[in-house]
């Protein structure tokens, strides 16, 4: 894959809800460009659009208005279908409530979306998902279901979960919002080591402004509207940030 | 998402609620059970009629008093019974209007006590000639029949059917011994093969003279010409000219009864073949009858695994969120929820087979209520069942999985 693009680019991206009879619009025309190896925090007021905004990125909404382009396509006006592919093949999505199947192994859960991208027999599924967790430092959890996890070791199967197809961009909506102090901290450098050790673009929604300044660029949201965009704090205090832009071939 | 993999999501999800799975699956099971069970003793029933008149040939025609409409032989005579006579029955061997016809048999019926020594039993006994067991097709397994000489002198001499032999004697062999019919002393000359049937059983009948059965049993009166009959068994003399020898019996007896154009008959002819279709009819109707006794409990089962589904999709709506948003497709999320509807209903379908199979194996032969019950197992039923079992999740499962299919993503992932 080159890197030519920008993850993420998006033009005058708007999303109109129909409230009974009045339209909102969680996101006003946004324009907001992504590099490859950036690391981003989305903060903002409850409401502000960040979440519509991860939707949108994670490719579970589409825009009423504008163009989304992903890895340098238009995936703007793609099928339900289309989308679905996209899903499985370039995004990784962290939840804030981990969304593990609670019935499953955390090795099942990190297999699942290679079962739907499709592809990759049993043993090339079970590889991948025990690099995933080896990764994230869950290599003896394999066989443990959610409910015998503790919360951050649950997130952390969801990152592996979210790593496991190696997408170059991993969404995460509030990855610590369940987490105690400890375990925030924890997924926290997770993150940043996906993206410091393995070059991965990493998105975060997020309240605290304590996780949003361990990022590198804080994206402010207010009213459906980005009203700051700035480097972060680590960044400013470490000097000129290294350079935030492609590392063409680096990390495939 | 490939077949077996969606094979395996489908049976780990059933799997992890496998008493509710089972309760579904118990409805099918019973539906299924039924519909093979029933299917059996109606198929069973058809099979046992029909060989059991085929067994009595195609060639015979049952001429009966009375313009009444097709009554079978086994429900006996009745009916305005004094229009056929003695000799009609020997009209209708006429060789110049009735060449088709081979022989006459007419009979005639009775009821009562038999006794010999302290046994006793109520007999449905028949008054008959000699011609009779060769109608009838049936044959003497000791002793002698019912000869024309015996018709002729009103003699007292019987024939006993095997079972109403052993009832009366027992073991032993009744030829030459004497019983009472009615009070009347009767010596036993015969006794027929067993025939061993459900229908036409002539094991527990008896047989008399014609003329004894009217003159000492029945106290009728007259001469023995315009003793009337309450059937005539007729055998045509081969199976292709019955239709020929029906509408040549039915000329003679025009004739006799001395018939108008356009007077109607006062007598019925009963082929072989009509008495077949009539009963395969009714058998079948019996079949059809059963079978939607059978099918609505399978609709139940069905509704049921409707159900249950439904209330699976709303409980796992957080689960088919996360699936969505990891990359399945709505058709993924809509072959799990069909694929698991349909495991459930051809599971279910399997073993419904299985004990339907056995409840008609080890019911055959059984005996309920004085009937004994006869089995007959197709395939094609099983088949048919197991198909419509598969049909049956495909129909009840489709629109709840249409339903989990057509959750939002976001939505479902936002459900607790």
């Amino acid at each position: 894959m080159t890197h030519d693009a920008p993850v993420i680019e998006l033009i005058g991206v708007t999303r109109e809800f129909q409230v009974g009879s009045q339209v909102v619009k969680a996101l006003d025309g946004i324009d907001l460009t992504i590099n490859y190896g950036e690391m981003v925090a989305i903060t903002g007021p409850s409401g502000s659009g960040k979440s519509t905004l991860m939707n949108t990125l994670g490719c579970l909404d589409t825009p009423t208005a504008g163009t989304f382009f992903l890895n340098g396509n238009d995936v703007s006006g793609l099928s339900d279908d289309q989308l679905a592919e996209i899903r499985s093949r370039q995004l990784g999505f962290v939840f804030q409530s981990y969304n593990l199947l609670p019935r499953e192994t955390a090795l099942a859960n990190v297999e699942l979306p290679l079962k739907y991208a499709g592809g990759f027999n049993r043993r090339a599924r079970w590889e991948a998902a025990r690099r995933a967790l080896d990764r994230v430092g869950l290599d003896h959890r394999y066989d443990h279901k959610p409910v015998q996890l503790s919360g951050g070791e649950q997130q952390r199967v969801g990152i592996a979960r979210a790593l496991v197809i190696n997408p170059d961009l991993i969404l995460a909506d509030e990855p610590t919002g369940n987490l105690d102090t400890k375990s925030s901290r924890e997924v926290i450098s997770m993150l940043r080591s996906l993206n410091d050790d393995d070059g991965k673009t990493i998105v975060i929604v997020t309240h605290d402004p304590e996780i949003a300044e361990a990022t590198k660029r804080v994206v402010t949201f207010r009213d459906g509207r980005i009203v700051g965009d700035r480097p972060s704090e680590r960044v400013l205090s470490t000097g000129p940030a290294e350079p935030a832009g492609p590392r063409s071939g680096e990390t495939e | 998402m490939g077949f077996g993999l969606l094979f395996s999501t489908a049976l780990g999800s059933l799997g992890s609620n496998k008493l509710r799975a089972s309760l579904t699956l118990l409805g099918i099971v019973i539906g299924v059970s039924s519909v093979i069970a029933m299917m059996a003793v109606g198929r069973g029933a058809q099979v046992s009629v029909t060989a059991r008149i085929s067994e009595l040939g195609t060639e015979l025609i049952t001429v009966r008093p009375g313009a009444q409409a097709l009554r079978f032989a086994f429900f006996g005579g009745g009916g305005n019974s004094d229009v056929l006579s003695f000799s009609d029955a020997y009209a209708l061997e006429d060789d110049v209007f009735a060449p088709d016809v081979r022989l006459a048999a007419p009979e005639n019926s009775f009821s009562g006590t038999a006794q010999a020594g302290r046994e006793n039993t109520f007999v449905n006994g028949v008054g008959v000639t000699a011609e009779y067991l060769e109608a009838r097709n049936l044959e003497i397994a000791s002793g002698r029949n019912i000869s024309n000489a015996d018709v002729l002198n009103i003699s007292l001499v019987a024939v006993l059917g095997s079972e109403t032999s052993e009832r009366l004697f027992g073991q032993r062999d009744p030829v030459g011994a004497t019983m009472k019919i009615q009070g009347r002393e009767f010596t036993v000359v015969g006794v027929l093969k067993s025939q061993q049937g459900t229908i036409f059983n002539p094991d527990n009948s008896l047989l008399v003279p014609i003329t004894t059965a009217h003159y000492r049993l029945n106290n009728g009166k007259g001469p023995i010409d315009l003793m009337p009959v309450s059937s005539i068994n007729v055998l045509a003399r081969g199976e292709k000219v019955v239709d020929d020898a029906r509408t040549e019996i039915s000329t003679v007896l025009r004739l006799r009864h001395k018939l108008g154009a356009g007077d109607e008959d006062d007598f019925s002819i009963t082929t072989q073949q009509d008495t077949i279709e009539t009963l395969e009819g009714t058998q079948g109707t019996f079949v059809i009858l059963l079978g939607s006794i059978a099918g609505i409990s399978l609709l139940v089962g069905g509704i049921g695994v409707m159900n249950i589904m439904l209330v699976s999709v709303t409980e796992r709506t957080r689960e088919i969120g996360i699936r969505r948003a990891v990359g399945a497709k709505r058709r993924d999320i809509m072959l799990q929820f069909v694929t698991e509807a349909v495991l459930m209903t051809f599971g279910g379908g399997v073993l419904g087979v299985a004990a339907g199979w056995a409840i008609a194996y080890f019911g055959d032969g059984a005996t309920v209520a004085g009937d004994v019950i006869e089995t007959v197992i197709e395939t094609e039923i099983a088949i048919m069942a197991l198909g419509v079992s598969v049909a049956v999740g495909l129909f009840f499962g489709i629109y709840p999985a249409i339903r989990a299919a057509s959750l939002d993503p976001i939505e479902a992932l936002r459900h607790e």
